[in-house]
Parts: C-alpha cells; structure tokens; sequence
C-alpha cells in the first residue's frame, strides 16, 4: 500500500487514479443561503481534496448540527452528520478503529464551542489524529440568529434583545491552552489561504483545529468587515517569518520587555525587535501570545495562518500500539477459548 | 470430639469494616467452594463511600455467599452464619440472621470505644442479649497476630491477616480445600513475600485453630452439587458480560471497541476490556457518557463493533446519541448495568428500574431490542446475543444487567466458542442498484439496511441524523416518508420476534391458575420461591422474560392462560406497565425497591397467600 508524505495521511492508502474537483460533488443540491460563506469553503475543499492524492473513498466528514454541518451531504466521500457538539467524539471512535482514513470534522462556533465544548478540548488534549474545520460566524444560524459563544459582548439578536452580557471564546486561545498541536486560522474568502492552511492540517499527525472565519449574510452580515479597514487588520503568520501586516507591510509585531506582544508600526520600532513567527515552539505561549492579538470584541486586528504546528505521539497511535491484534479468525478464537476458561477451572 | 453434620445448604455471611478485606474473603471462600463441587451464588453488598468512617453501621462491607449440593438460585435471604469484625458489623447485620444462627465474631473490636460509636451500651457478646443464638467470641485478631508474630511484620498489619485467619477457619468448619487460597496469595504477594507468608500463616492457623480446639463441637459437609459435566469457572456478571462481548465481536470479525466513563456498578466492565489488550480489544475513557456513546458509534461507523457500558445516569445521557443510531441504522451495543435511582440513588445496590427508560427514554418514535440476563454467567449469553443482533439487524440494542447480577458470582461452564451461532456483518462490497449506484438504504428480508464501511471503493454515501428517504437514504421531509419511515423502522425491531424463542413455562404439576412471570435477575429469587411453594405441595407456573423488545410471540397466549399473573420487579411495576398495555391482562405488580434482590422467602409466603385467595376465588 502507497502512503502520502504528509504524517498526518501516512497509512491512508493513494488513489491508484489521479482525481479531481467534480470527484468530490456529490448529487446533492447545495442548500445555504446565497451568499453564504461556506459555499467558498465548500469549493476550496472540493479543489484541495484531489491534491491530497488519497483515495476518495478513504475519506471520512463529520459534522455536528448547525448551518456549516450540512458540508458532508455535498462532498461524495463517506460522511456523517451526527447529532449536536459530538462530532469530535464520533471522529474520535473512526480515528481509533481505522488508521487507514482521512478523518475530517466539520463544526461552527455553537456546535463546536458551546454543546459540544467538552467533546472538542479534550479531542485535542488528546490529540487524536482528525481535522477540525471550525466555522465561526459568530452567531447561530440556523436556529435564525441568537447570539453564539462568539458573539462579542453587546449582541443585540432574538435571544439577547438588549445585548448579550457574556464574554466571547477565542477559539484559538482555546485550542492552545488545550496544548492543541495544530491550530491555525484562516478565512472563508481566502481560497489559497484557506488552502494552504487546510493542508497543512490534514497532513499534520494529529488533532488539528482550523477556525475559519466565515460571513453569515443573513444573521451576522458583515462579522468581519472590521478587519477589512483601511489599515488592514488580517495579521498572516508565517514560520520562520517576521509578522508584518497591513498595506505596505507597514505594520508590525514586537514583543515587549515582559514578553508581551503589540501591534506597531514598523518605521517607529528596530527591525530587531519585529516578532519572527516560530510555529513548531514547543512551549504553546508564544502562540498564544499571538492568539490574544485577536480584539474579540471590535475585531480591528486578527492573526491568521498556523499559529502552532508541532510533533506529539496521537491518542490513536499509542492506543494502537498497546494492543496485539488477532488477523486469523482461528487463533483468534482459540486464544479467547483459552481466556475466558481462566486459571481457576475445575472439571466436572 | 467435633461431630460433623451433613446439611444441603448453608448461607455465610462475613461482615466487617470496609477496610477489613471482607470482598477478598467472601471472593476466597466461593473459590474454596466451587472446588468442592458445590453450587453457589453470591452477594457482595459494600457502601459507595471507598472507606466510610471505620467502626461505623455506614462503613459495614459484607459478603454473602449460598452454597448447597443442589442447583440455587439465589445468594439466600439470611444468613445461617455471620462472621462479624467488629460491632458495627454485628449491629447492621444480626436482624437478618435467624434465632439459632451461628454468630463468629472477632472480640478485639469489641472495645468500649466501638461498642459506643455504634450506640451499645454493653458489651452483646457478654450481657446474654445473643442469648438466642450460638456466640462464638473469639479474638481472631490477637490470635492472626501471634500466629504471625515470628515473620517481623509491623502491629498493624499483622492484626490485617484476620481476615486469612477467618477465611481459614470456616474453610475448616465446612471441609473446604485451601491450596487454591494458597496458590492465589502465593501470586497476588509474589513481590511482597512477608506480606504473603503473614497471609498464608494466617490461613493456616485459622484452619488449626478449629482442628485442634474443641471450641466448635459440629463441623458442617455440604455434599458437592450434581451438575452437567464440563469444565467449570466462578463468574462474575461483568466479567461474564465483557467475555460476551468480546465472543461476539470474535466471532462477528469486528474488532471490539468500547467508548466507557467510569460509572458505579459498570466500570468493572471496562477494567476487563481495558485487560484484554492482547485480544486487540480497544478501550477509550471518554470525557464523559455522550463522548463514550460517540466514539462507540464511530467505531460501528467505521465497520467495527462499537460497545458503551454504563448505569441509568449515563444512559440517560447517551440517549441522543442512541436515537442518532436508531436512524442511521447501525450496530451498537449499549449496556446498562443497573443501578438504584433516581440521580445518584444508592450506586452499589441493585436495582431494574431502568427499564421504561430502555424501551422508551428517547425522543421521537426510536425502537430498539432490548435484552436482560437472567443471572451472573448468562451475562456471557446475553452479551453475545446483543452483539449478534445488532450486527445481524443492523441496530442499536440495550443491554440491561444490574449491580447484583454485575457483582455476583456463581459456577459457570466454560462455553465452546466454535459452537455459537455465528455472526456475519455482509458488509456491502458492490453497487446494489440495476443502474450501478449504492443505496444505503436498500434492505434484505430481515429490513436490515446494507452496510458499507469506509475504505470500500464505489459506495461512498452520507448517512445523518435527518429523515432518510425510503432506499436512497438521502434527506427527506417528505410527510409520507416520515410516516412510512418511522413505521420501517418499527416493523425491523418488531420482525426480530422471528427469532426470539417463545417464552417457556415451568409449571410442573399443569395445575397452577397462578404464573409468576419474571425479567432480569428476579429469575433467581422466582425460581427459587416457586421451588420452595411447590415443596409445600402447592402449584405455581414460572416463567422468565429474557427478551424485553420485542417480546416472545407467544407471551399474550401464556398470560391470558392464567387465572393471575403476578411480576415481581426491583421497580414500581414497569414490564407489568408494558404487559397490560399490549395484552391488556391484569397483571399484577410485586414492587421491592431496597436496593436488595428480592427476598425469596418473602416472596414464596407472598405467593402462598395469593395461591390460597385465588382459590378461595374459584
């Protein structure tokens, strides 16, 4: 059996033909709204796919509840739409059973970060091997319009009339103090962004969460505009790379003194002190210094790209290895005859 | 000179502190007694707290074990022996012993300072209140202690051998062989051989103690029970469930898979999977109950068999997630261990209160087969039946067992593997479609759907929680579907009555008018009334319910044959609810919640007065 390069693939077997976009359509009419974000989602995934090299049918989606958790019905791989916040748990139970897929989970901000909040810190404490693609609009959609756990503080919808009260998750700094091995950001409108991220993190060996800011036209209409300002409020990482932003690359980041992190421009601090991205840190907090660059409430500044990427022995892996497994049905069932008699028989 | 007397039966009952080693010398003594040929059952009966205040009635752990020279049914009600470590063993559990018991009891607990903490303001093994009994005070652990003075060990843990020095002086009493006690101590201290000598002394001296003092003047033989011949192992209910499950899944060629949080009384369950690496059995402690169902679900999804063990607080919590297998058609197995409740209830005690939310505790019209094993070896067999109808249907199906089903132990004939049933996932390899397309949907005569796994070229599909167009399997809010859909999926788990084997009387005079039709665990305490009714030259019909959903085909007939029906339950009358529902017979509950199995002398005096009311009737 051929294996792709990427570990997080190793084991998944290579299509013996080469594939493409239409491979991944399935017959199913897409049902979002117009102008919703995850149809651009939906495309670059389908445009990524053949690139892996894997075979189709060696794909497995999860999904939750929610608007984005219908992606699976459009991809024609093997798919599952479960039931609100498990997907990671459901992903989980694949990953440990079945080395030989491609295990991705589909999840928004309420399904990922709210109902299902356990079932996703601890998918990456353990660091299973899945791909979590997090589609955050910051509200709930189809439940038409309440306030998610994303929402910033003031959110005036349905269920919260006068404003939310609450204070939003940073998805990101939520996977990081989860010690994730792989978290990275990117956004729906991106394509070679969200490609570039997106496989990075299936070939990452291991639990890789992926939020992806995404536009909900009807509910939350303009989520991320504020990014978009005349300054430029997208900050892209790059290993190895020194984090300037913004037109011209006029602005930067610099670590202070204490450590911590600001935004600056670039002609008023020493080119030395401008932060150079280091990804594969072993120690999370440097990335989630970076993480706490998002403003979760105004939202003028946002890093994107992979903020942390590092090897660790996955859940699945180290559970597999533990175990001696039987091929030959015959043994098989002599080994367990001779189990479940136990040491302490007597014979009538 | 010790006479000794040959009885049929006898129930030992050892009581002590939670801390004294009670469990381990119940657990020996039925080892002791399972080579010598009797037939036995056991009821272990500990408090939730790990080590509740010591010397006190809530920190009381005991074991009791009914050995006789024929075949039992149940653990006993009452003790005709009670070895009591301290007062408080003696105070929580002399009402249940009848007057002429034999009481042994270890005085060096005896202190003013115990006796108080447990509210006696005398010292009972000296001021003639046990006058009706037969007191044996014997300082056993002084006498543990001196008989392991010459090995070194610290005061302390020297008087912890007491428990050895009992075990040894009942095996004595009642002519067990120790040389598997023996054995067992030799390995379980092998890494700490003072600990072991202090133990193995122990024992022995125990056993010298009742040769060689005139202290008892009867010793007791209970003859070995007649039995099928074959080779025999004490079981457990939980062990015998994860045996069960993993025969089924050997069996099946499915690797097994079992999604587990931690629960009172099934985490047993999972410490044996867990244990059976080599086996290739994968164990995953979930994050919580939903994540154990998930994974587990996953796993069957992936086209392995996915398991979750658990009690009613987790079942409740899986519900969803067990709705979400009901419509995506896949194999899972879900047992509940149960336990009594409501919330938090009493973990440790038994209880079958669990069943209403077996059959019905999901949301919307999501059937299921539900199955209960009648004792701690059928476990073995219900388990793999599970497995085998899930698989062979293509659903999730409840297992309900119970704490005392779970903790008890009785003799069980080591099952030949090769001759069960078999078990064959027919994955889905090819298009099942004229035009080359996979439907996941499709169904065989049984109505169960086609499985195709991940990994198999050509069938990739989407399966999900939303209503399923007949065939096809894609999404569908079509009214009609929904209506033929929920009515499909009903028809399958009513269609598994085709093999359920109908349910068989036991009535052996053909003269009963009463039937006394049980489910679960009661079969013991059931069978065993009826059988001490029946001595007394009175007829009563038995019968056993071992397949919950759907039900034997033939039970409305048998229930309508009877003049009464009577179903004792650990419950407020929950299969009674079921059976006047669908067969509209007055069946009468028989409710005992205590966290107890149902007494069987209760029980056979109960069924002796409703026997002389319904003749009185005719």
């Amino acid at each position: 059996m051929t294996t792709t390069t990427g570990p997080g693939l190793a084991g998944v077997p290579l299509s013996l033909t080469p594939l493409n976009r239409k491979d991944f359509v399935s017959d199913q009419e897409v049902r979002w709204c117009p102008g919703c974000g995850d149809y651009a989602v939906l495309a670059t995934f389908q445009g990524l796919m053949p690139q892996l090299g894997i075979r189709r049918e060696n794909t497995v989606i999860v999904s939750g509840i929610g608007c984005s958790s219908r992606f699976p019905y459009y991809v024609d791989t093997y798919g599952m739409h479960s039931i609100h916040g498990r997907a990671p748990a459901i992903a989980t139970g694949i990953a440990m059973t079945r080395p030989d897929l491609a295990v991705w989970v589909v999840t928004g901000d309420g399904d990922a970060l709210s109902i299902g909040g356990n079932h996703l810190v601890h998918a990456l404490r353990r660091n299973v091997n899945i791909t979590i693609m997090l589609f955050n609009n910051r509200i709930y959609g189809l439940t038409k319009g309440q306030y998610s756990p994303t929402s910033e503080q003031g959110k005036v919808t349905k269920s919260t009339p006068v404003g939310s009260v609450d204070r939003p998750f940073n998805p990101v700094s939520l996977a990081l103090g989860a010690e994730a091995t792989f978290v990275a950001r990117t956004v729906d409108s991106h394509r070679a962004h969200l490609t570039e991220v997106l496989s990075a993190a299936i070939t990452h060996r291991g639990a890789a969460l992926v939020e992806i800011y995404q536009n909900c036209p009807i509910f939350n209409d303009g989520a991320f505009d504020s990014l978009k300002g005349a300054d430029g409020g997208l900050i892209p990482l790059r290993h190895g790379e020194p984090v300037i932003f913004g037109p011209d690359n006029a602005r930067c980041v610099v670590r202070g003194p204490d450590g911590s992190l600001r935004v600056a421009y670039v002609e008023d601090v020493d080119p030395a002190e401008v932060l150079v991205h280091d990804a594969h840190a072993d120690d999370p907090g440097l990335a989630f210094a970076l993480s706490r660059l998002t403003d979760t409430a105004d939202l003028v500044t946002a890093p994107i790209g992979i903020f942390r990427d590092v090897e660790r022995p996955t859940y699945d892996d180290l559970a597999r290895d533990q175990l001696t497994v039987q091929t030959d049905p015959g043994e098989r069932i002599t080994s367990l005859q001779k189990l479940i008699a136990g040491g302490d028989t007597w014979t009538v | 000179m010790t006479e000794v007397t040959t009885v049929d039966h006898v129930v030992i009952r050892f009581a002590g502190d939670s801390g004294d080693g009670m469990q381990l010398t119940g657990d020996r003594f039925t080892h002791d007694t399972a080579v010598a040929g009797n037939d036995f059952s056991t009821l272990p009966n500990f408090p939730a707290e790990i080590r509740a205040p010591a010397g006190t009635v809530a920190g009381v752990s005991s074991f009791q074990l009914h050995f006789a020279d024929f075949d039992i049914r149940t653990p006993g009600d009452r003790p005709d022996v009670l070895v009591a470590m301290n007062p408080a063993a003696l105070k929580a559990n002399l009402g249940d012993l009848p007057r002429g018991g034999l009481i042994i009891a270890d005085t060096a607990d005896f202190t003013p300072r115990n006796l108080a903490k447990v509210g006696y303001a005398a010292d009972p093994l000296t001021d003639g209140s046990l006058s009706d009994y037969q007191v044996h005070a014997l300082d056993l652990s002084g006498q543990a202690s001196a008989a392991v003075a010459a090995l070194g060990l610290g005061r302390k843990e020297a008087a912890r051998t007491k428990n050895m020095y009992a075990l040894g002086l009942l095996d004595w009493l009642y002519g067990r062989p120790t040389e598997n006690t023996i054995a067992f101590l030799e390995t379980k201290f092998a890494t700490a051989p003072q600990i072991r000598d202090a133990n193995i002394a122990a024992l022995k001296a125990g056993y010298a103690f009742g040769e060689t003092t005139e202290v008892f003047t009867n010793r007791y033989k209970v003859a070995p029970a007649p039995v099928p011949s074959g080779t025999y192992r004490q079981i457990s209910g939980n062990r015998a469930l994860a045996y069960g499950l993993m025969a089924g899944a050997a069996k099946a060629g499915l690797q097994l898979f079992l999604g587990a949080y931690p629960i009172t009384p099934a985490s047993d369950v999972l410490h044996h999977l867990a244990a059976a690496k080599a086996a290739g059995v994968l164990t995953f402690q979930a994050e919580d109950e939903i994540a154990a169902v998930g994974a587990a679900l996953g796993a069957s999804f992936a086209g392995q068999l996915g398991v979750t063990t658990t009690s009613g607080p987790g079942l409740a919590l899986k519900m969803e997630t067990i709705g979400l297998a009901v419509m995506l058609e896949l194999p899972l197995v879900i047992c509940d261990i149960q336990r009594a409740g409501p919330a938090t209830g009493m973990p440790t005690k038994t209880e079958q209160a669990d069943l209403t939310q077996a059959l019905f505790g999901r949301h919307g019209e999501a059937p299921l087969p539900v199955i209960a094993p009648q004792s701690p070896g059928d476990c073995f067999t219900a388990a793999y039946e599970a497995v085998k109808l899930a698989v062979d249907y293509r659903t999730p199906v409840i297992l309900l067992s119970d704490g005392y089903l779970a903790n008890g132990a009785e003799p069980w004939a080591v099952p030949d593997l090769a001759s069960l049933p078999p078990i064959d996932p027919a994955f889905a390899t090819e298009p099942n479609r004229p035009d080359g397309e996979f439907w996941p949907y499709l169904r065989d005569d049984k109505l169960a759907r086609a499985w195709a796994v991940p990994g198999t070229p050509g069938l990739e599909h989407r399966i999900g929680g939303i209503e399923k167009a007949d065939g096809t399997g894609a999404v569908s809010y079509d009214p009609a579907n929904h209506e033929f859909m929920v009515q499909l999926r009903q028809r399958k788990v009513e269609g598994i009555a085709s093999v359920v084997p109908d349910v068989v009387v036991d009535d052996p005079s053909g003269q009963a008018r009463i039937l006394v039709l049980g489910w679960g665990s009661t079969y013991g305490p059931i069978s065993a009334a009826a059988r001490r009714v029946r001595g007394s030259g009175r007829n009563v019909a038995t019968a056993h319910v071992r397949h919950l959903n759907p039900l034997p085909a033939n039970l409305g007939e048998v229930l309508r044959s009877y003049q009464r029906v009577l179903v004792p339950e650990m419950n407020l009358g929950q299969l009674a609810m079921v059976l006047r529902a669908k067969y509209l017979v007055d069946v009468q509950p028989y409710s005992r919640v205590r966290g107890l199995p149902i007494s069987l002398s209760e029980l056979a005096a109960d069924l002796n007065e409703l026997i002389d009311l319904t003749e009185e009737e005719s």
